[in-house]
């Protein structure tokens, strides 16, 4: 596959601008402010009324968004089941910690590589529909995950959820990072997170980035040029599974524990309409989307009783008025 | 082997009882082109209504009228927000009716509270017809002998009607329909209700055999999103026959392996993915 | 790429204004706080039950009862002469959510104490995720034996029965009434199978046997393999262990194949939701209950009925709301004896902690326990009344007091020990 070819081919698709352009100055100031404001969020989150927890719930369900709006913004696959391979990653990591090793990072790696090979072995499967038939069965084999945490009694402590682990301290030679500290975990959530945004942003501007977008784009026209779309899809599939997984791992973490729930489809339909609500075609828009989604369910459940007609109302007027999200919105507005 | 065919019967049951959602929910994504996720709100609904007017009208007038205002329910909300969605990329369609199943749950809790409601069958139908064979109650009976002819009605519609017909040609070719000068908004519209009146129909059905709380129909709609992959979307009868291939797998596997019985209709499901990606009675490339 | 990517979106000022609308009229405000002086720091207790999801009745009736000693303690000056506050969540019985809501409430709206919990499960994981926080927990209603037994800890206390209790509480008169062949249907989760050990213990020692017993995985809907299996294996009593929409769903489908009429049917735990959910065909057996309103004789019962009903619309209190209310009444009156709030001082305090007549609402004494810190008050075993209407439903036949079927701190494997 020459991929010059390919970048050529999509910058004249459907009026897309997926060109990359040399320096774009706004967008490199953005980009600052957002890591400057994430760097020194524990300063002021107390001020604003929020707490370190939050901070780092909104990084993880970022981080997650991130990962599956690769699939569903730029290649166009409506995946409705990521919670599948997000709660993999957190088991993969809690019964790590639980039976197999008090390392922290190698629980890690293996919630990942848990999830990931999951996703990228489930591929196939899926990848073979497209559109609404892909949504179906991703959110079907979805659940068949969930079902087996909740069936598996002896392994995953079933409708009970995995306890029993807990993080633990990081050493590095004769240095201890004291993960306990919600600061701490809060800062090492947020280095995993630049190390998503950073192979998100670098498949994005590879030619495998633009060939996604183009099969957005215009599926048919790539099928003609003799393009197997499939593998294309699957391997952002695959990827965006791997980071998932990452999220997914964090969570558990977080928490100290993990329940059938972080597998749930609901879940899922949350990552999605959170990729919805910042930009679905934006790279920020997942973390936009997160701190809009996390923050408001956080503070909605504690002052009503009726938060769940919010948060479907948030749905429903989101999709009716802003499908493209809030970043989109902004966007539109300036360019016009 | 007494207990094997008691399940494969209970299977059975279970599987029409699938089917009948199956099929609401195949026909609106077959002409409407939309995962109804509020579908089991709907059934909720059903159900709701039905004890609400079982004590002016009785079972039976509740479980004639329920149905239809469930379905006129629906023409409403497909006419505010499922119809500006219809040109639009179906993931949109997909979170509204994701974020109305919410919000459903949660006004059927505000309004009928969260504690479950008494829903009183007729006596004549809540004893065992035999009593060597004692499961087969009347209440069953008719619950399969009623959705087998909700299900015979649908397909008479479908089939001899002139709208259940467009409705047809519409699943399979919708430009085609739309030029020939059929107004396939209506036509939409009254597919989407006919959908609905199915859910609602479910709903009424399900309080009987199970507890009436606002949660109800969250537990049946996966099951039926499985039917219609297994079955084949954009069949009808592919949905039949999908929801009484899991109910049956899921009561013989409940025999002898309780905890699996979930996880079976989604193994069969991938079983299906793999050898017929299409799905049993499925078209190619319908809805891709 | 271009992060500026995107096409055809269509808004305009008006559809903006009438979401900007909704979102304004979403901004609520929390209650006021009133008759305390605004230099008075009230005494936060957190409270996390479930207000959405299956178990969203119970966890709005132990809210009900909390909300109604809260006021009661206001109205006499408050706690240490500061006002008491309560801070509700949603658990939404998820226990993600639940171990969130924890952290959210001790680290950012700074609670004093922690209660709530209908599941298990979740009283579990808050249970551990206070002791990290070293806060006091104070479990409603999650039933499991572990909470107060091998998982006990020096910050968790609980209101509501064990499983040990709730099965000894009405195992004798089953077994006495029905006769001694027993078959189980059992949830598939550790309260399910605590129920099951328990009263297959007893049943044992009792000269009893097991006709069966079959697991069913917790939300099943159809429970009609389980009957069949239970219908043939011909038992004296069939014991149901599930809890709310299971418990439902159970009742409803043996009604319809007439499996009460062949066999006795009973069991550990029955709450006056469930009674009200069921219809009247499905309206039998004995059962225990863990408080009653209908206590005739016993002091200040009927005003605690008489004040819950004003309060709520005229509903009858359960025992979730006795619950609730206990545990808030508990937690004032331990944090006045400790004259403190330091978690370990309030916790020495509710140790051996006597409730007040006018809160215990019960013949016997109910005290929490020393040794593992489980309240132990009574068992309310009794009969369903056939054609009953709300809420008159059940006929309580004995009272049975907790402190004589109790097992020991130590047969529970409980050791109670405090950070230095």
């Amino acid at each position: 596959m020459n991929a010059t070819t390919i970048q050529d081919k999509t910058s004249t698709l459907g009026g897309s601008r997926a060109g990359m352009s040399s320096v774009d100055l706004p967008r490199l100031a953005a980009a600052l402010v957002i890591w400057a404001l994430l760097l020194s969020a524990p300063f002021w989150l107390p001020l604003v009324g929020g707490y370190t927890v939050l901070g780092t719930r909104v990084l993880i369900f970022a981080l997650v968004t991130l990962g599956l709006n690769l699939l569903l913004g730029f290649t166009g696959g409506l995946s409705f089941g990521h919670a599948a391979y997000f709660g993999l990653g957190a088991y993969g990591t809690g019964l790590m910690l639980k039976f197999v090793t008090a390392s922290t990072p190698l629980a890690i790696l293996v919630g990942v590589l848990v999830g990931g090979l999951a996703a990228t072995l489930l591929g196939p499967i899926t990848v073979r529909r497209k559109g609404i038939y892909f949504a179906m069965i991703t959110i079907a084999i979805g659940q068949m995950f969930y079902f087996i945490a909740v069936r598996w009694n002896s392994l995953t402590g079933g409708e009970d959820g995995l306890t029993g682990f807990a993080r633990t301290n990081v050493h590095f030679g004769g240095w201890t990072l004291d993960l306990h500290n919600p600061t701490n975990f809060y800062y090492f959530t947020l280095f995993f997170f630049a190390i998503g945004c950073f192979v998100v942003w670098m498949v994005l501007r590879s030619p495998l980035g633009h060939t996604f977008v183009a099969i957005r784009e215009n599926p048919k026209r790539l099928r003609f040029l003799g393009l197997p779309i499939g593998v294309y899809i699957w391997i952002a599939f695959a990827i965006s599974g791997f980071v998932a997984a990452l999220a997914g791992s964090l969570y558990a973490l977080l928490n100290n524990f993990t329940s059938p729930e972080d597998m749930n489809w609901i879940l899922s339909g949350d990552f999605v309409i959170i990729c919805v609500l910042g930009g679905m075609r934006t790279f920020w828009g997942p973390l936009v989307g997160s701190v809009i989604y996390v923050v408001v369910q956080d503070y909605l459940s504690s002052i009503t009783v009726n938060w769940m007609s919010f948060i479907g109302a948030i749905f429903v007027l989101s999709v009716l008025f802003f499908p493209w999200g809030l970043l989109g919105f902004f966007q539109g507005r300036f360019k016009k | 082997m007494e207990l094997l065919l008691f399940n494969i019967f209970n299977g059975l049951i279970i599987g029409i009882f699938y089917a009948l959602m199956a099929l609401g929910l195949s026909l609106i994504l077959g002409l409407n082109g939309i995962i109804n996720f509020s579908h089991g709100g709907f059934l909720a609904l059903g159900g709701y209504i039905a004890y609400s007017l079982s004590p002016v009208i009785g079972f039976w007038g509740a479980l004639i009228v329920s149905p239809f205002i469930v379905g006129l329910l629906g023409l409403v909300v497909e006419r505010i927000l499922i119809r500006p969605l219809y040109s639009r990329d179906p993931l949109f369609s997909l979170l509204l009716t994701f974020g109305l199943a919410m919000i459903m749950e949660d006004l059927i809790r505000t309004f009928w509270g969260a504690n479950g409601l008494p829903f009183n069958v007729p006596a004549a139908l809540s004893h065992p017809l035999s009593q060597t064979y004692f499961f087969v109650t009347g209440y069953r009976v008719f619950l399969v002998v009623l959705a087998l002819l909700a299900i015979g009605s649908l397909f008479a519609l479908l089939r001899y009607t002139r709208i259940g017909v467009r409705i047809r040609a519409g699943n399979a070719d919708l430009e085609t329909v739309s030029a020939l000068g059929i107004n396939i908004y209506r036509l939409r519209a009254i597919n989407f209700g006919v959908g609905i009146l199915f859910a609602g129909l479910a709903g009424v059905l399900a309080a009987g055999r199970l507890g009436l709380t606002p949660t109800m129909g969250a537990s049946l709609i996966m099951p039926s999103f499985v039917a219609i992959i297994v079955g084949g979307v954009g069949s009808l009868l592919g949905s039949l026959l999908g929801g009484i291939i899991i109910g049956v797998a899921a009561g013989i596997v409940t025999t002898y392996y309780p905890a699996a019985s979930d996880v079976v209709i989604y193994v069969i499901m991938a079983v299906v993915l793999v050898v017929r990606p299409r799905g049993l009675l499925g078209q190619e490339g319908l809805l891709e | 790429m271009s992060i500026f990517d995107f096409e055809d979106y269509k808004i305009n000022r008006r559809t903006l204004l009438k979401t900007s609308a909704a979102v304004g009229a979403s901004t609520l405000l929390y209650p006021a706080m009133s008759a305390f002086a605004k230099s008075d720091d009230p005494i936060k207790i957190g409270q996390i039950d479930p207000q959405t999801g299956t178990y969203a009745a119970l966890g709005g009736n132990q809210i009900a009862g909390a909300r109604l000693a809260v006021d009661q303690i206001n109205a006499k000056g408050g706690v240490m002469g500061r006002p008491l506050q309560l801070l509700v969540e949603d658990s939404a019985a998820n226990v993600g959510q639940s171990v969130q809501k924890a952290r959210k409430l001790v680290n950012r709206d700074k609670v004093h104490f922690l209660m709530g919990a209908v599941s298990s499960s979740v009283a579990l994981a808050v249970s551990q995720a206070a002791q990290d926080m070293n806060t006091i927990y104070m479990d409603i209603g999650g039933h499991a034996d572990a909470v107060t037994g091998d998982k006990c800890s020096w910050n968790t206390f609980r209101t509501c029965s064990t499983t040990w209790l709730l099965t000894a509480g009405d195992f004798q008169a089953i077994f006495d009434k029905y006769g001694k062949r027993w078959y189980f249907i059992t949830p598939d989760y550790s309260f399910g199978h605590a129920l099951h050990h328990d009263y297959l213990t007893q049943l044992k020692k009792a000269g009893g046997t097991e006709a069966g017993n079959a697991l069913a995985p917790l939300g099943t809907t159809d429970f009609s393999s389980y009957l069949i299996k239970a219908k043939s294996a011909n038992p004296d009593a069939l014991i149901v262990l599930g809890a709310g929409d299971d418990m439902i769903n159970t009742l409803k489908q043996a009604t319809q194949f007439g499996l009460n009429k062949s066999m006795g049917v009973g069991g550990p735990m029955m709450e006056l939701e469930v009674l009200q959910s069921l219809p009247d065909a499905a309206r039998y057996g004995m059962w225990n209950m863990e408080w009653y309103w209908d206590q005739p004789n016993v002091p200040h019962v009927a005003d605690f009925v008489d004040a819950y009903r004003k309060a709520n619309g005229g509903k009858t209190p359960t025992a979730r709301s006795w619950f609730g209310f206990a545990s808030a009444h508990a937690l004032a009156l331990a944090t006045e004896k400790a004259k403190s709030l330091d978690a370990q001082k309030v916790a020495k305090a509710l140790e051996g902690l006597e409730l007040p007549p006018e809160v215990a609402l019960q013949p016997n004494k109910a005290i929490y326990r020393a040794g593992d810190h489980q309240l132990i008050g009574s068992e309310y075993p009794g009969t369903i009344k056939s054609g009953g209407k709300y809420p008159d439903l059940f006929q309580v036949t004995d009272v049975v007091d907790s402190s004589k079927i109790a097992r020991s701190v130590e047969e529970k494997g409980c050791r109670i020990t405090y950070p230095s």
